[in-house]
């Protein structure tokens, strides 16, 4: 068992079940938006801004917001913990990662509270 | 003639790695890859590389033929050679002893941590643990694994990650332990491999199965623990 403090999901698994659950949010949001986008070919700022002052509208893309920053984090940190190690750039790594893995955290979380903003301030 | 390229580093002499040229007359044999080196080791006695069997048993002969992990032994030139030259390189990933023997201790740490070996605290039956013909299928394609290791230093998740991702080879074994009706440290062994790296280091890439002198599966077997993870936990 590997210790791990700055991953999302505590687990293994939860972080593999939030990157699977996580896609599929993003894939069904990108197939509403298309099919939208499609059926709409005259879209207007009016109607655009409609659909998005929908309760149920804003609440998918909430959704989808936050499954973008868990997906996000947890790719990343993969990504962060595959090349930034002590075996392969020395003993400062791990600072440079811990720095790495909280601005990533920090930047995830404001995009998160910033689209909450944009959402509820249509 | 043949062109062989092997790698060459002995740290008690040489300051880094070089690739030393061969020139080998093959005499219109597709002899095998280990042939080749034991020929050649006699024209020069420093050339180092480890084997045993012969034939594809022991694991010991294990080497990048080529770009592709295999066993020397039952990799004929055929299938080795790229426009007449045939390089020889170490399993990549691990620390070199010299020439193409790797220091494989790294690779047997993540071996000995899923615990190799049948657990049962139950008291021992009189003549064996039976298990039924379907129960036993379900080892075939896993206690098959000789330990040469040409999986675990194909996959970039151990390439970067030794000390903490299990590897394909560890993980093909934990699952013959998981999967084997006599063994009752099922929940220990599943605690175990739930974190981010162990087993989940995994990205489904499939190098190990491509490699595998055997015809394994690794993948196949860390998809199997991943479900028995989630039936556990959810």
């Amino acid at each position: 068992m590997v210790t791990t403090v700055t991953n999302l999901g505590r687990s293994g698994l939860s972080d593999w079940m939030i990157q699977r659950i996580s896609a599929w949010v993003m894939t069904a949001y990108l197939v509403f938006i298309i099919g939208y986008f499609i059926a709409n070919p005259n879209l207007d700022y009016a109607q655009w801004a409609e659909l998005n002052s929908l309760l149920p509208m804003r609440m998918f893309s909430l959704i989808t917001m936050l499954s973008i920053a868990a997906h996000a984090w947890i790719g990343l940190w993969c990504v962060l913990t595959d090349y930034i190690t002590v075996r392969l750039i020395g003993p400062k790594a791990t600072a440079i990662r811990i720095f790495f893995q909280l601005g990533m955290i920090a930047v995830t979380l404001l995009y998160v509270l910033w689209a909450i903003d944009i959402l509820w301030g249509i | 003639m043949l062109n062989v390229s092997i790698y060459r580093y002995n740290p008690e002499v040489d300051a880094e790695p070089y690739m030393q040229d061969f020139q080998f007359d093959t005499q219109g044999k597709d002899i095998m890859v280990l042939d080749v080196l034991e020929k050649l080791k006699t024209e020069d006695p420093t050339l180092v590389f480890r084997r045993s069997c012969r034939e594809g048993v022991c694991g010991s002969d294990g080497m990048n033929i080529s770009g592709k992990n295999g066993l020397a032994c039952v990799t004929p030139l055929s299938e080795a050679v790229v426009k007449n030259k045939l390089v020889i390189r170490p399993l990549p990933g691990l620390p070199v002893i010299r020439d193409l023997v790797i220091d494989m201790g790294q690779f047997y740490a993540q071996y000995e941590k899923i615990q190799p070996y049948m657990i049962n605290n139950s008291p021992a039956p009189a003549i064996e643990r039976l298990q039924s013909p379907e129960e036993r299928a379900k080892l075939d394609g896993l206690y098959e694994c000789i330990l040469c290791a040409c999986c675990s230093t194909a996959c970039p998740s151990f390439w970067w990650n030794p000390d903490k991702f299990i590897g394909p080879s560890g993980l093909l074994q934990a699952y013959r332990f998981l999967a084997d009706s006599r063994d009752t440290a099922t929940e220990e062994r599943l605690a175990n491999l739930d974190d981010p790296f162990s087993v989940f280091r995994c990205h489904g890439i499939m190098n190990c199965v491509q490699v595998c002198p055997k015809g394994l599966n690794p993948t196949k077997a860390i998809g199997h623990i991943r479900n028995m993870l989630i039936n556990s936990a959810t």
